[in-house]
């Protein structure tokens, strides 16, 4: 655990500030309360943060952002604390700023298939309140009872259906942001197409570095005719691997192709009795949905697919409680594992689809190597790996050789021509690997985004980036040295 | 390698929107790419990159123009991981070549916009789609990793070759629709789609084209999936609903009769009809792209002038159409009425002489500073593309 103690002195003039600008109420400063906003949901890192406020309103967020911009303070805007690369790690001497109750929804509008949302929303209740409608929002990470659009948004999430139906980017199409400095723009709108640069999809998955969105408007998908669920059991996941690879060559797309192994089925049936089938070493859950007719034949397809590849058993949900069944045991994996571990790391790692199998050997090879066990679970689809890296807390050194297996089986996924996160963000966690996936002239391009909506660097600073940058005030080529970068304190765009 | 051709002077042909650059260069690789943009540089000149120039009308005429890239010389398709559904190509490979090609997999790039002899990066650059996009999207949707040469010469990239991939900005939707004013795109990475099986079409004639709104929606709320429904149109005349489904026989069967049925009528065929997905008028018309609420189609009908050619993506809140009275007026007029449904209208095509007339653009609202912020960090010196983009950009 890597523990950094807070020293509120520093922020006490800003939170005096911060009170009399959007109430006393919302803002915290006791030690105690402000230890509760150490972390986001990646547990291995804490900072306290100097001042929390809890925004009720626009208009807190916007006195806030540009309170922290007078002072030079760097704030870091946090949803339901559901991230799992620390991407809502707080900055000591800085201000967390909540947007959790930031919450108004709707109303729907049907005939456009949008609706607009506070960042505080839960994802969940998008659908729950398009349902009515025939609609749904279409991005669905496992988190989505608890974790909020501003979030998704900030990670660009992704989720088990985002195989057919794409990411938060693809179903977000305008939001009103709050930049660094404190000023309101709005990107995109209703209408797709706005003239002018797609900043929204540049702000889109940006972790909070860019700015904080205060209100979203969501495209609907309609809620298709049919929906087929289906489980299957192997003997090999090389078997089970083949078979999402055949599925795929035959043109079809499923909604849904999640895989599970051995390790990561023995915890789900421990915690929630998903009564997958007995003796499997992988699991698919394959999802079809779309017009009843093309869901029945090619349904049928799948079935043969995977027979041809050794499926031992193949269920077919009978109803939505079976069906919701099937997908219980895959969303409650990550938590489940705590049942056969006493501590895990979740990676989330991509490589492309057909790279499955050597990469699954090779996770298994490099784990027995430091004597760890690896849980694999996955969106196969889209070759998105969750491997969870079990370690027990009370061994010495075992906690650093977790962390050191997750991260060379990050390597490995860029080596295989993948990527470091397929929806869990950069965040704190994994910045140093950015200067492995991508060059430094990579990394100054972005930075010139990022210097763009932030020159100041006070939105979510520590994050994303492997090295913490200053944005020069020169315009002009990079030639000779800037000053702060001649006294090492950090480089110049 | 190719042996970059030029620099060769420019000629009344080489002429962007009646600007004549200085020189014309024909790289033959990245590498030939980031020379010729160092170059520019040290000598301080305005660079413009042209593909297939099917759309170079589409972005108002440069304000300089010194050395003209010609990047149609990068044509290779570098890889293509049938398996993985991703293919690499350089950013002058025409679509058509890259369809021809992905087709003896079965497999294709979801983007269909018309105009003959496209290329990808001209594709991305001027954000050009087709009737399909209600299924497959747009360029943003589909493009997952890119190359640009930035104005000094910097070889950047940003995404990667998994379609699943949230590592640093995503710096490709920043390029799509830029025209170019951010960098030259040399290599694009797509995520691709098997070609459908069979196809149906369905086409309803309709008296009075204000029909088809109503029946966008009741398409949309259905739960029918076409790859595209296009209404072609004229304003105050003859109107055809074209409705596409795209996938298995027995799925484009039963949809085609679910369609007739939701629409009260139509002709079922299994060819489309002709000037599909093409955009009415020619070089010498007022053309323009609308972008609006999709729900909003019949009002935008209804704003538009008797005459009027339309062809819509009439789902998707989408249309191009002709202007027959053309001017900057009747555009300003028309701006305004589609402001309330979060419209827009941009110029693709107009007549030289008018065009000095015209607000290519229109209003780009509160996010304009931050747009030239963005400039000012990528081309500082302001020597790619100027005056082609939003607010003089």
């Amino acid at each position: 655990m890597t523990a950094v103690a807070s020293a509120p002195a520093g922020t006490a003039v800003l939170a005096a500030r911060l009170r009399q600008a959007v109430g006393a109420e919302r803002v915290l400063t006791d030690h105690a309360q402000l230890r509760t906003y150490e972390c986001d949901g990646l547990a291995n890192f804490r900072v306290t943060p100097g001042v929390v406020v809890l925004a009720e309103s626009r208009q807190h967020v916007v006195d806030t952002v540009r309170l922290c911009a007078e002072a030079g303070v760097p704030f870091v805007a946090r949803g339901s604390g559901t991230g799992l690369s620390g991407g809502a790690l707080p900055v000591a001497e800085g201000v967390l700023l909540v947007l959790s109750r930031l919450r108004a929804l709707g109303p729907v509008d049907p005939d456009n298939a949008r609706v607009v949302v506070e960042p505080g929303v839960i994802n969940l209740w998008v659908t729950r309140d398009a349902t009515p409608y025939d609609l749904a929002y279409a991005p669905d990470p496992s988190s989505q009872q608890v974790c909020s659009i501003g979030g998704n948004v900030a990670e660009n999430a992704g989720g088990a259906h985002c195989l057919k139906y794409g990411f938060t980017v693809n179903h977000v199409l305008g939001a009103e942001v709050v930049l660094p400095d404190g000023s309101v723009v709005h990107l995109g709108g209703t209408a797709p197409e706005h003239p002018g640069y797609d900043l929204l999809g540049a702000f889109i998955g940006s972790e909070g570095t860019l700015g904080v969105a205060t209100s979203l408007t969501l495209r609907l998908v309609r809620v298709p005719e049919a929906v087929q669920t289906m489980l299957v059991g192997f003997s090999s996941v090389e078997d089970a691997a083949g078979t999402v690879s055949d599925i795929i060559a035959a043109g079809i797309l499923p909604a849904a192709i999640e895989m599970m192994d051995a390790l990561a089925i023995e915890a789900a049936e421990a915690a929630v009795h998903c009564g997958y089938p007995a003796g499997a070493v992988a699991v698919l859950v394959i999802e079809l949905d779309g017009p009843q007719v093309e869901v029945e034949a090619q349904f049928a397809q799948v079935e043969q697919i995977a027979l041809a590849r050794a499926a031992f058993e193949t269920r077919i949900a009978q109803d939505a409680a079976e069906r919701a069944l099937m997908w219980k045991g895959r969303k409650s994996a990550f938590a489940a594992v705590g049942r056969i571990s006493p501590a895990y790391f979740v990676q989330d790692g991509v490589i492309p689809r057909t790279k499955l199998p050597q990469v699954l050997a090779e996770i298994d090879r490099m784990a027995a190597e430091v004597g760890l066990r690896v849980a694999n679970v996955f969106h196969a689809g889209d070759g998105n790996l969750h491997p969870l890296v079990l370690f027990d807390d009370a061994v010495e050194g075992q906690a650093a050789d977790a962390e050191e297996l997750a991260g060379a089986i990050l390597e490995l996924c860029i080596s295989s021509g993948g990527s470091i996160t397929g929806e869990h963000g950069v965040g704190f966690e994994k910045r140093h690997k950015m200067a492995v996936q991508f060059t430094p002239e990579d990394l100054d391009t972005m930075q010139l985004v990022r210097c763009a909506f932030d020159p100041e660097g006070i939105a979510n600073p520590g994050k994303v980036f492997p090295t913490p940058r200053l944005c020069g005030e020169r315009p002009g080529p990079r030639t000779g040295e800037h000053p702060v970068q001649a006294a090492g304190l950090g480089e110049v765009f | 390698m190719t042996t970059a051709v030029g620099p060769r002077p420019g000629t009344a042909e080489d002429a962007v929107v009646g600007v004549v650059p200085g020189e014309v260069v024909r790289p033959g690789s990245e590498q030939q790419v980031v020379e010729v943009l160092r170059a520019a540089q040290r000598d301080g000149r305005s660079v413009l990159a042209t593909g297939g120039r099917s759309k170079t009308g589409w972005a108002p005429a440069p304000t300089s123009a010194d050395v003209l890239v010609d990047v149609t010389g990068l044509d290779r398709v570098v890889e293509h991981t049938a398996g993985d559904l991703v293919v690499v190509a350089q950013a002058g490979v025409p679509l058509a070549a890259l369809q021809e090609q992905l087709a003896s997999a079965g497999q294709w790039l979801a983007l269909d916009p018309p105009e003959t002899g496209a290329t990808l990066g001209g594709i991305v650059s001027a954000n050009a789609s087709g009737p399909r996009r209600l299924r497959y999207g747009t360029a943003r949707d589909l493009l997952i990793g890119v190359t640009v040469v930035l104005a000094d010469g910097t070889v950047a990239h940003a995404g990667g070759k998994v379609v699943k991939n949230v590592a640093g900005y995503d710096l490709g939707k920043l390029y799509t629709g830029a025209h170019g004013t951010l960098g030259v795109v040399v290599s694009t990475t797509w995520r691709l789609h098997p070609v459908p099986a069979a196809r149906q079409v369905v086409v309803l004639d309709l008296p009075d084209p204000q029909a088809a709104g109503p029946l966008a929606i009741a398409i949309a709320r259905s739960t029918l999936t076409p790859v595209a429904v296009e209404l072609q149109a004229v304003v105050g005349g003859a109107a055809a609903l074209v409705v596409v489904f795209e996938a298995i026989a027995a799925s484009v069967t039963a949809q085609a009769d679910a369609a007739v049925a939701l629409l009260g009528g139509g002709r079922r065929t299994d060819a489309l009809p002709e000037g599909f997905g093409q955009r009415p008028g020619g070089p010498d018309d007022l053309v323009l792209r609308l972008a609006f609420a999709p729900a909003s189609l019949s009002f935008v009908l209804a704003a538009l002038p008797d005459g009027a050619e339309v062809a819509a993506s009439a789902c998707t809140g989408v249309a191009y159409a002709v202007l027959p009275d053309a001017g900057a007026a009747a555009l300003e007029g028309l701006r305004a009425a589609l402001a309330r449904h979060d419209g827009t209208a941009v110029v693709l095509s107009a007549p030289l002489p008018l065009r000095a007339g015209l607000d290519h653009w229109g209003p780009v609202g509160d996010s304009l500073g931050l747009m030239r912020r963005v400039k000012d960090r990528f081309d500082p010196e302001r020597r790619l593309a100027p005056g082609r983009f939003v607010g003089g950009i």
